[in-house]
Protein backbone atom coordinates (compact mmCIF):
# COMPACT_ATOMS: atom_id res chain seq x y z
CA UNK A 1 0.00 0.00 0.00
CA UNK A 2 1.01 3.55 -0.64
CA UNK A 3 2.13 5.88 1.97
CA UNK A 4 2.01 9.70 0.40
CA UNK A 5 1.46 12.57 2.63
CA UNK A 6 -2.10 12.93 3.40
CA UNK A 7 -4.11 15.69 3.47
CA UNK A 8 -7.49 14.05 5.35
CA UNK A 9 -7.98 15.26 8.61
CA UNK A 10 -7.77 12.32 11.27
CA UNK A 11 -9.65 11.78 14.73
CA UNK A 12 -7.81 11.46 17.82
CA UNK A 13 -8.25 7.63 17.36
CA UNK A 14 -6.26 7.76 13.71
CA UNK A 15 -3.75 5.27 15.12
CA UNK A 16 -5.84 2.78 16.71
CA UNK A 17 -7.82 2.10 13.97
CA UNK A 18 -5.05 1.38 12.03
CA UNK A 19 -3.14 -0.73 14.98
CA UNK A 20 -6.75 -2.76 14.87
CA UNK A 21 -6.09 -3.30 10.90
CA UNK A 22 -8.48 -0.78 9.92
CA UNK A 23 -8.86 -0.40 6.03
CA UNK A 24 -9.15 4.02 6.08
CA UNK A 25 -10.94 5.45 3.23
CA UNK A 26 -11.22 8.91 2.43
CA UNK A 27 -15.03 9.76 4.24
CA UNK A 28 -15.89 13.90 3.24
CA UNK A 29 -12.30 15.24 3.48
CA UNK A 30 -11.88 12.67 6.80
CA UNK A 31 -9.75 9.12 6.85
CA UNK A 32 -12.10 7.00 8.26
CA UNK A 33 -12.04 3.34 9.39
CA UNK A 34 -14.90 1.50 7.07
CA UNK A 35 -13.91 -1.83 8.38
CA UNK A 36 -11.61 -4.14 10.65
CA UNK A 37 -11.98 -7.34 9.78
CA UNK A 38 -15.70 -7.29 7.57
CA UNK A 39 -18.67 -5.59 7.76
CA UNK A 40 -20.70 -8.32 8.72
CA UNK A 41 -18.83 -9.46 11.16
CA UNK A 42 -19.13 -6.10 12.75
CA UNK A 43 -22.50 -5.57 11.71
CA UNK A 44 -23.71 -8.89 13.45
CA UNK A 45 -21.17 -7.65 16.68
CA UNK A 46 -23.62 -4.62 17.08
CA UNK A 47 -26.94 -6.92 16.50
CA UNK A 48 -25.81 -9.42 18.77
CA UNK A 49 -23.89 -7.99 21.84
CA UNK A 50 -21.93 -4.51 21.27
CA UNK A 51 -19.62 -2.41 18.81
CA UNK A 52 -17.62 0.83 19.03
CA UNK A 53 -17.57 3.36 16.27
CA UNK A 54 -15.52 6.23 16.03
CA UNK A 55 -17.61 9.30 14.68
CA UNK A 56 -15.50 12.14 15.62
CA UNK A 57 -15.96 13.19 11.57
CA UNK A 58 -19.22 14.41 12.68
CA UNK A 59 -19.06 18.11 13.53
CA UNK A 60 -21.10 20.08 16.06
CA UNK A 61 -22.47 23.88 16.27
CA UNK A 62 -22.80 25.20 19.84
CA UNK A 63 -25.82 27.76 19.78
CA UNK A 64 -26.12 29.89 23.02
CA UNK A 65 -26.99 32.88 24.29
CA UNK A 66 -31.16 34.56 25.59
CA UNK A 67 -31.72 34.35 21.57
CA UNK A 68 -30.52 31.11 21.06
CA UNK A 69 -34.03 29.02 21.08
CA UNK A 70 -34.89 31.97 18.55
CA UNK A 71 -32.48 31.01 15.94
CA UNK A 72 -32.50 27.88 16.35
CA UNK A 73 -36.72 27.66 15.70
CA UNK A 74 -36.11 29.68 12.74
CA UNK A 75 -33.19 27.13 11.46
CA UNK A 76 -34.52 23.74 12.60
CA UNK A 77 -37.58 21.92 11.54
CA UNK A 78 -38.69 20.27 14.64
CA UNK A 79 -40.53 22.82 17.29
CA UNK A 80 -36.90 23.28 19.49
CA UNK A 81 -39.28 24.60 22.64
CA UNK A 82 -40.45 21.55 23.34
CA UNK A 83 -37.02 20.22 23.86
CA UNK A 84 -36.52 20.19 27.22
CA UNK A 85 -32.99 21.35 29.29
CA UNK A 86 -30.89 17.33 29.07
CA UNK A 87 -33.08 15.89 26.00
CA UNK A 88 -32.23 15.61 22.26
CA UNK A 89 -34.39 16.08 19.19
CA UNK A 90 -33.94 15.39 15.78
CA UNK A 91 -34.82 17.62 12.69
CA UNK A 92 -34.23 18.54 9.10
CA UNK A 93 -32.43 21.94 7.81
CA UNK A 94 -34.61 23.42 5.10
CA UNK A 95 -34.10 25.83 2.57
CA UNK A 96 -36.70 28.25 1.63
CA UNK A 97 -37.85 25.95 -1.42
CA UNK A 98 -38.21 22.92 1.55
CA UNK A 99 -34.62 21.34 -0.04
CA UNK A 100 -32.85 19.63 2.75
CA UNK A 101 -29.79 21.37 3.50
CA UNK A 102 -29.18 18.27 6.59
CA UNK A 103 -30.42 16.25 8.93
CA UNK A 104 -29.34 16.87 12.63
CA UNK A 105 -29.75 15.76 16.09
CA UNK A 106 -29.84 18.77 18.68
CA UNK A 107 -29.00 18.49 22.74
CA UNK A 108 -30.08 20.86 25.03
CA UNK A 109 -27.02 20.83 27.14
CA UNK A 110 -28.44 23.85 29.35
CA UNK A 111 -31.48 26.79 29.67
CA UNK A 112 -29.79 28.46 26.52
CA UNK A 113 -27.24 26.17 25.59
CA UNK A 114 -27.64 23.73 22.91
CA UNK A 115 -25.64 21.42 20.86
CA UNK A 116 -25.81 20.77 17.50
CA UNK A 117 -24.46 17.65 15.48
CA UNK A 118 -23.95 17.79 12.14
CA UNK A 119 -23.04 15.60 9.26
CA UNK A 120 -19.34 15.38 8.11
CA UNK A 121 -19.75 16.73 4.53
CA UNK A 122 -21.90 19.42 5.40
CA UNK A 123 -20.71 20.95 8.65
CA UNK A 124 -19.44 23.97 7.32
CA UNK A 125 -22.52 25.00 4.96
CA UNK A 126 -24.48 24.39 8.03
CA UNK A 127 -21.74 26.59 10.16
CA UNK A 128 -22.33 29.48 7.27
CA UNK A 129 -26.25 29.27 7.24
CA UNK A 130 -26.21 29.23 10.82
CA UNK A 131 -23.99 32.06 11.33
CA UNK A 132 -25.61 34.09 8.59
CA UNK A 133 -29.05 33.53 10.40
CA UNK A 134 -27.58 34.60 13.59
CA UNK A 135 -26.15 38.02 12.30
CA UNK A 136 -29.48 39.61 13.09
CA UNK A 137 -29.81 38.78 16.63
CA UNK A 138 -28.03 40.30 19.06
CA UNK A 139 -27.64 37.88 22.01
CA UNK A 140 -26.67 34.51 20.35
CA UNK A 141 -23.31 32.77 19.78
CA UNK A 142 -23.01 30.30 17.13
CA UNK A 143 -19.75 28.41 17.97
CA UNK A 144 -17.79 25.59 15.79
CA UNK A 145 -17.31 22.55 17.90
CA UNK A 146 -15.80 20.48 15.52
CA UNK A 147 -12.37 20.25 17.16
CA UNK A 148 -13.48 20.52 20.76
CA UNK A 149 -14.98 16.71 20.56
CA UNK A 150 -14.31 13.61 20.06
CA UNK A 151 -17.52 11.35 19.33
CA UNK A 152 -17.88 7.62 19.71
CA UNK A 153 -21.13 5.29 18.99
CA UNK A 154 -21.55 2.30 21.59
CA UNK A 155 -24.65 0.45 20.52
CA UNK A 156 -25.77 -2.96 20.88
CA UNK A 157 -28.17 -5.09 23.26
CA UNK A 158 -24.93 -5.19 25.57
CA UNK A 159 -23.60 -1.10 25.13
CA UNK A 160 -25.54 0.17 27.69
CA UNK A 161 -23.83 -2.47 30.47
CA UNK A 162 -20.40 -2.40 28.87
CA UNK A 163 -20.86 1.93 29.66
CA UNK A 164 -22.46 1.39 32.74
CA UNK A 165 -19.70 -0.20 34.09
CA UNK A 166 -17.61 2.62 34.38
CA UNK A 167 -19.95 5.32 35.30
CA UNK A 168 -19.81 7.24 38.47
CA UNK A 169 -23.70 7.00 37.73
CA UNK A 170 -26.62 5.72 35.63
CA UNK A 171 -27.04 6.52 32.16
CA UNK A 172 -29.15 9.20 30.48
CA UNK A 173 -32.77 7.12 29.09
CA UNK A 174 -33.10 6.91 25.21
CA UNK A 175 -33.61 10.72 23.80
CA UNK A 176 -31.74 12.60 27.11
CA UNK A 177 -28.47 13.15 27.73
CA UNK A 178 -25.98 14.20 30.82
CA UNK A 179 -22.66 14.61 31.37
CA UNK A 180 -20.83 11.55 33.36
CA UNK A 181 -17.75 10.30 34.07
CA UNK A 182 -16.41 7.31 32.83
CA UNK A 183 -13.89 5.40 34.12
CA UNK A 184 -12.53 9.67 35.26
CA UNK A 185 -13.46 11.17 31.95
CA UNK A 186 -15.83 13.64 31.36
CA UNK A 187 -17.83 12.75 29.07
CA UNK A 188 -21.34 13.89 27.74
CA UNK A 189 -23.84 10.88 27.60
CA UNK A 190 -26.58 10.59 24.61
CA UNK A 191 -29.11 7.94 24.33
CA UNK A 192 -29.14 8.34 20.80
CA UNK A 193 -27.79 5.95 17.82
CA UNK A 194 -27.76 5.70 14.00
CA UNK A 195 -28.51 1.87 14.27
CA UNK A 196 -31.68 0.45 15.66
CA UNK A 197 -30.12 -1.10 18.41
CA UNK A 198 -30.12 0.35 22.07
CA UNK A 199 -26.74 2.13 23.08
CA UNK A 200 -25.44 5.40 23.64
CA UNK A 201 -23.07 8.11 21.95
CA UNK A 202 -20.41 9.30 23.92
CA UNK A 203 -18.98 13.13 23.09
CA UNK A 204 -15.40 13.36 24.80
CA UNK A 205 -12.17 15.74 24.90
CA UNK A 206 -9.81 14.63 21.88
CA UNK A 207 -7.12 13.82 24.44
CA UNK A 208 -8.87 11.46 26.48
CA UNK A 209 -10.20 9.53 23.62
CA UNK A 210 -7.86 7.06 23.27
CA UNK A 211 -8.15 6.24 27.15
CA UNK A 212 -11.85 5.87 26.68
CA UNK A 213 -11.86 4.43 23.65
CA UNK A 214 -9.40 1.43 24.90
CA UNK A 215 -11.19 0.55 28.00
CA UNK A 216 -14.81 0.47 25.95
CA UNK A 217 -12.55 -1.69 24.24
CA UNK A 218 -11.23 -4.39 26.61
CA UNK A 219 -14.60 -4.78 28.44
CA UNK A 220 -16.00 -6.14 24.72
CA UNK A 221 -17.11 -3.49 22.46
CA UNK A 222 -16.51 -4.47 18.71
CA UNK A 223 -14.30 -1.77 16.62
CA UNK A 224 -16.77 -1.60 13.60
CA UNK A 225 -16.35 0.91 10.79
CA UNK A 226 -18.42 3.22 8.53
CA UNK A 227 -19.11 0.11 6.49
CA UNK A 228 -21.40 -1.60 9.12
CA UNK A 229 -22.72 1.85 10.25
CA UNK A 230 -24.26 1.93 6.54
CA UNK A 231 -25.55 -1.60 6.60
CA UNK A 232 -27.22 -1.35 10.18
CA UNK A 233 -28.84 2.68 9.48
CA UNK A 234 -30.16 1.17 6.21
CA UNK A 235 -31.94 -2.21 7.74
CA UNK A 236 -33.61 0.15 9.98
CA UNK A 237 -34.37 2.48 7.29
CA UNK A 238 -32.48 5.66 9.03
CA UNK A 239 -32.10 8.30 6.49
CA UNK A 240 -28.05 8.97 5.23
CA UNK A 241 -27.91 12.66 3.67
CA UNK A 242 -26.40 12.83 0.28
CA UNK A 243 -28.06 9.90 -0.03
CA UNK A 244 -31.35 9.60 1.05
CA UNK A 245 -31.53 13.37 1.46
CA UNK A 246 -30.46 16.19 -0.77
CA UNK A 247 -31.53 19.93 -1.80
CA UNK A 248 -33.51 18.13 -4.73
CA UNK A 249 -36.51 16.92 -2.36
CA UNK A 250 -38.36 17.75 0.70
CA UNK A 251 -39.11 16.44 3.93
CA UNK A 252 -42.66 15.33 3.46
CA UNK A 253 -40.91 12.85 0.25
CA UNK A 254 -38.06 11.97 2.81
CA UNK A 255 -41.41 10.42 5.07
CA UNK A 256 -39.63 13.05 7.74
CA UNK A 257 -42.94 15.30 8.12
CA UNK A 258 -43.13 13.94 11.98
CA UNK A 259 -40.38 16.34 12.61
CA UNK A 260 -41.54 19.01 10.93
CA UNK A 261 -43.81 21.81 12.35
CA UNK A 262 -44.75 24.16 10.37
CA UNK A 263 -46.31 26.42 12.81
CA UNK A 264 -42.88 27.31 14.08
CA UNK A 265 -42.36 28.96 10.55
CA UNK A 266 -39.03 27.84 10.09
CA UNK A 267 -37.32 28.72 7.08
CA UNK A 268 -38.86 26.31 4.76
CA UNK A 269 -42.32 26.00 6.67
CA UNK A 270 -44.18 27.19 3.82
CA UNK A 271 -42.64 24.98 1.35
CA UNK A 272 -43.03 22.12 3.61
CA UNK A 273 -46.76 23.19 4.44
CA UNK A 274 -47.20 23.27 0.58
CA UNK A 275 -46.21 19.71 0.14
CA UNK A 276 -48.28 18.00 2.99
CA UNK A 277 -51.57 19.58 1.79
CA UNK A 278 -50.78 18.70 -1.85
CA UNK A 279 -49.43 15.43 -1.17
CA UNK A 280 -45.71 14.80 -2.41
CA UNK A 281 -45.51 14.16 -6.00
CA UNK A 282 -42.46 10.96 -5.06
CA UNK A 283 -42.22 9.10 -1.74
CA UNK A 284 -38.92 7.43 -0.35
CA UNK A 285 -40.31 3.64 -0.11
CA UNK A 286 -37.69 1.21 1.64
CA UNK A 287 -37.37 -2.11 -0.67
CA UNK A 288 -36.24 -5.83 -0.52
CA UNK A 289 -35.49 -7.61 -3.57
CA UNK A 290 -37.18 -11.22 -4.36
CA UNK A 291 -33.93 -12.57 -5.82
CA UNK A 292 -30.16 -12.72 -6.49
CA UNK A 293 -28.47 -8.98 -6.76
CA UNK A 294 -27.91 -6.02 -5.23
CA UNK A 295 -29.32 -2.49 -6.10
CA UNK A 296 -27.12 0.50 -5.39
CA UNK A 297 -27.10 4.41 -5.43
CA UNK A 298 -28.88 5.78 -8.61
CA UNK A 299 -30.20 2.53 -9.99
CA UNK A 300 -33.31 3.59 -12.19
CA UNK A 301 -36.81 2.06 -11.23
CA UNK A 302 -38.86 1.71 -14.28
CA UNK A 303 -41.66 3.43 -14.40
CA UNK A 304 -39.80 6.43 -12.61
CA UNK A 305 -37.93 6.94 -9.02
CA UNK A 306 -34.51 5.86 -8.46
CA UNK A 307 -32.74 4.11 -5.77
CA UNK A 308 -31.00 5.96 -3.03
CA UNK A 309 -29.39 3.45 -0.98
CA UNK A 310 -28.92 -0.02 -1.47
CA UNK A 311 -26.49 -2.65 0.10
CA UNK A 312 -26.98 -6.38 0.85
CA UNK A 313 -28.37 -6.71 3.91
CA UNK A 314 -26.54 -8.81 6.60
CA UNK A 315 -29.38 -10.19 8.91
CA UNK A 316 -31.40 -10.58 5.76
CA UNK A 317 -29.31 -11.81 3.77
CA UNK A 318 -31.03 -10.11 0.58
CA UNK A 319 -30.66 -7.22 -1.32
CA UNK A 320 -32.53 -3.90 0.40
CA UNK A 321 -32.16 -0.36 -0.01
CA UNK A 322 -33.91 3.00 -0.15
CA UNK A 323 -36.23 4.51 -3.10
CA UNK A 324 -37.80 7.53 -4.24
CA UNK A 325 -40.63 6.64 -6.39
CA UNK A 326 -44.07 7.78 -7.47
CA UNK A 327 -46.19 7.81 -4.76
CA UNK A 328 -49.21 5.54 -6.49
CA UNK A 329 -46.15 3.14 -6.05
CA UNK A 330 -45.39 3.68 -2.37
CA UNK A 331 -47.50 1.07 -1.21
CA UNK A 332 -46.20 -1.67 0.97
CA UNK A 333 -46.60 -4.93 -1.44
CA UNK A 334 -45.70 -3.19 -4.72
CA UNK A 335 -43.99 -4.40 -7.06
CA UNK A 336 -40.46 -2.63 -7.89
CA UNK A 337 -38.15 -3.42 -11.39
CA UNK A 338 -35.05 -1.88 -10.85
CA UNK A 339 -32.20 -1.75 -13.34
CA UNK A 340 -29.39 -2.50 -11.57
CA UNK A 341 -26.65 -1.81 -14.31
CA UNK A 342 -28.35 -3.15 -16.91
CA UNK A 343 -30.32 -5.91 -15.67
CA UNK A 344 -33.62 -5.68 -14.82
CA UNK A 345 -34.35 -7.25 -10.93
CA UNK A 346 -37.64 -7.31 -9.00
CA UNK A 347 -37.87 -5.97 -5.88
CA UNK A 348 -40.72 -5.27 -3.53
CA UNK A 349 -42.00 -2.69 -1.41
CA UNK A 350 -41.59 -3.46 2.15
CA UNK A 351 -42.88 -1.63 5.30
CA UNK A 352 -40.54 0.15 7.32
CA UNK A 353 -38.05 -0.95 9.22
CA UNK A 354 -37.09 -3.64 7.04
CA UNK A 355 -35.20 -5.35 10.16
CA UNK A 356 -37.04 -5.48 13.37
CA UNK A 357 -35.57 -7.55 16.55
CA UNK A 358 -36.44 -10.60 16.76
CA UNK A 359 -37.16 -10.94 13.22
CA UNK B 1 -6.68 -15.85 2.64
CA UNK B 2 -5.15 -13.99 5.32
CA UNK B 3 -1.26 -13.52 3.87
CA UNK B 4 -0.49 -11.71 0.21
CA UNK B 5 0.16 -14.38 -2.21
CA UNK B 6 1.02 -14.00 -5.74
CA UNK B 7 1.53 -17.64 -7.20
CA UNK B 8 4.60 -17.54 -9.53
CA UNK B 9 2.74 -19.71 -12.45
CA UNK B 10 0.13 -17.33 -13.05
CA UNK B 11 0.14 -14.08 -15.26
CA UNK B 12 -1.20 -10.95 -13.93
CA UNK B 13 -2.76 -7.76 -15.79
CA UNK B 14 -2.43 -4.15 -13.83
CA UNK B 15 -6.00 -4.37 -13.04
CA UNK B 16 -5.30 -6.76 -10.83
CA UNK B 17 -6.71 -9.72 -12.37
CA UNK B 18 -4.70 -13.35 -12.79
CA UNK B 19 -4.54 -15.84 -15.78
CA UNK B 20 -3.63 -19.35 -15.73
CA UNK B 21 -2.42 -20.01 -18.99
CA UNK B 22 -2.52 -23.93 -20.70
CA UNK B 23 -1.98 -23.93 -24.25
CA UNK B 24 -4.84 -21.85 -26.54
CA UNK B 25 -7.31 -21.91 -22.81
CA UNK B 26 -6.78 -20.06 -20.17
CA UNK B 27 -8.76 -19.95 -16.36
CA UNK B 28 -9.25 -16.17 -15.26
CA UNK B 29 -9.29 -14.55 -11.78
CA UNK B 30 -8.55 -11.66 -9.21
CA UNK B 31 -5.50 -11.38 -7.38
CA UNK B 32 -5.53 -11.33 -3.60
CA UNK B 33 -4.87 -7.80 -3.74
CA UNK B 34 -8.26 -6.91 -5.53
CA UNK B 35 -9.84 -9.25 -3.14
CA UNK B 36 -8.37 -7.80 -0.14
CA UNK B 37 -9.07 -4.31 -1.40
CA UNK B 38 -12.62 -5.09 -2.02
CA UNK B 39 -13.55 -6.64 1.15
CA UNK B 40 -15.77 -9.65 1.72
CA UNK B 41 -17.62 -10.87 -1.80
CA UNK B 42 -20.97 -11.23 -1.29
CA UNK B 43 -22.59 -11.77 -4.30
CA UNK B 44 -21.14 -12.94 -7.90
CA UNK B 45 -23.58 -13.09 -10.66
CA UNK B 46 -21.59 -15.23 -13.21
CA UNK B 47 -21.51 -14.20 -17.03
CA UNK B 48 -22.92 -16.59 -19.43
CA UNK B 49 -21.02 -19.54 -21.36
CA UNK B 50 -20.34 -17.83 -24.78
CA UNK B 51 -19.63 -14.35 -23.50
CA UNK B 52 -16.63 -12.73 -25.72
CA UNK B 53 -13.87 -11.07 -23.96
CA UNK B 54 -11.94 -8.49 -24.72
CA UNK B 55 -8.72 -7.60 -23.22
CA UNK B 56 -8.59 -4.77 -21.07
CA UNK B 57 -12.49 -4.47 -20.82
CA UNK B 58 -15.00 -5.34 -18.06
CA UNK B 59 -16.41 -8.83 -18.59
CA UNK B 60 -18.00 -9.08 -14.88
CA UNK B 61 -18.28 -7.95 -11.64
CA UNK B 62 -18.05 -8.62 -8.05
CA UNK B 63 -19.87 -7.14 -5.19
CA UNK B 64 -18.60 -6.59 -1.51
CA UNK B 65 -21.07 -4.39 0.52
CA UNK B 66 -20.16 -1.94 0.20
CA UNK B 67 -19.17 -1.82 -3.74
CA UNK B 68 -19.08 -2.97 -6.89
CA UNK B 69 -15.84 -3.77 -8.91
CA UNK B 70 -15.85 -4.05 -12.59
CA UNK B 71 -13.65 -7.38 -13.42
CA UNK B 72 -10.98 -6.73 -16.63
CA UNK B 73 -10.31 -9.46 -19.21
CA UNK B 74 -6.50 -10.34 -19.24
CA UNK B 75 -6.69 -11.80 -22.38
CA UNK B 76 -9.58 -11.81 -25.32
CA UNK B 77 -11.68 -15.58 -25.94
CA UNK B 78 -14.55 -16.54 -25.39
CA UNK B 79 -16.20 -17.96 -21.97
CA UNK B 80 -16.03 -21.82 -22.51
CA UNK B 81 -17.15 -22.76 -18.44
CA UNK B 82 -18.15 -20.77 -15.58
CA UNK B 83 -17.64 -21.05 -11.85
CA UNK B 84 -21.18 -21.77 -10.93
CA UNK B 85 -20.18 -22.87 -7.16
CA UNK B 86 -19.68 -19.07 -6.66
CA UNK B 87 -23.04 -18.02 -6.68
CA UNK B 88 -24.00 -19.79 -3.70
CA UNK B 89 -20.78 -18.78 -1.74
CA UNK B 90 -19.04 -15.57 -3.11
CA UNK B 91 -16.68 -15.51 -0.33
CA UNK B 92 -14.80 -17.99 -1.90
CA UNK B 93 -13.19 -15.70 -4.03
CA UNK B 94 -11.53 -14.27 -0.85
CA UNK B 95 -10.64 -17.49 1.24
CA UNK B 96 -9.02 -19.35 -2.13
CA UNK B 97 -8.74 -16.73 -5.22
CA UNK B 98 -6.36 -18.52 -7.08
CA UNK B 99 -8.13 -21.84 -6.44
CA UNK B 100 -11.89 -22.32 -6.14
CA UNK B 101 -12.83 -19.23 -6.32
CA UNK B 102 -11.20 -18.88 -10.04
CA UNK B 103 -14.05 -16.88 -12.31
CA UNK B 104 -14.24 -18.22 -15.88
CA UNK B 105 -12.71 -20.29 -18.60
CA UNK B 106 -11.92 -19.25 -22.23
CA UNK B 107 -10.61 -20.47 -25.06
CA UNK B 108 -8.04 -17.55 -26.30
CA UNK B 109 -8.81 -15.66 -29.49
CA UNK B 110 -5.30 -14.86 -29.34
CA UNK B 111 -2.73 -16.43 -27.23
CA UNK B 112 -0.25 -14.03 -28.08
CA UNK B 113 -1.11 -11.05 -26.01
CA UNK B 114 -0.30 -13.10 -22.64
CA UNK B 115 3.42 -11.24 -23.76
CA UNK B 116 1.36 -8.07 -22.84
CA UNK B 117 1.10 -9.79 -18.52
CA UNK B 118 3.02 -9.51 -16.26
CA UNK B 119 4.97 -12.40 -13.86
CA UNK B 120 4.46 -12.29 -10.53
CA UNK B 121 7.34 -10.57 -9.76
CA UNK B 122 6.98 -7.36 -11.88
CA UNK B 123 3.23 -7.75 -10.97
CA UNK B 124 4.10 -7.76 -6.60
CA UNK B 125 6.45 -4.83 -7.95
CA UNK B 126 3.41 -2.51 -9.13
CA UNK B 127 1.34 -3.02 -5.59
CA UNK B 128 5.18 -1.87 -3.65
CA UNK B 129 4.89 1.76 -5.50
Amino acid sequence: MSSEPSTLRRTALFDRHVAAGAKMVDFASWEMPVQYHGVREEHMAVRGACGIFDVSHMGEIETSGPQALELLQRLLSNDVSKLPVCGAQYSVLCREDGGVLDDLFTYRLDVERYLTVTNASNHVQDLDWFRKHADGLADVTVEDQIGSWTMLAVQGPLAREIVQAISDSPLPERMTIGTRRLGGIETLVCGTGYTGEDGVELLCKPDDAVELWDDLVRRGAVPAGLGARDTLRLEVCFHLYGNDLSLERGPIEAGLGWCCKEDTQFIGAQAVRAVRDSGPSEKLIAFALDGPGIARQGNPIAGGGEVTSGTLSPCLEVGIGMAYVPSAKAVTGTRLDIDVRGKMRSAVVKDKPLYRKGS
Amino acid sequence: MAQASYPDDLLYHAEHDWARIEDDHATLGITWYAQDALGEVVFFDPPTVGTILTKDASYTEVESVKAVSDVVAPLSGEIVEVNDALGENPATINEDPYGDGWLVKVRLSDPSERDALMDAATYKATLAG
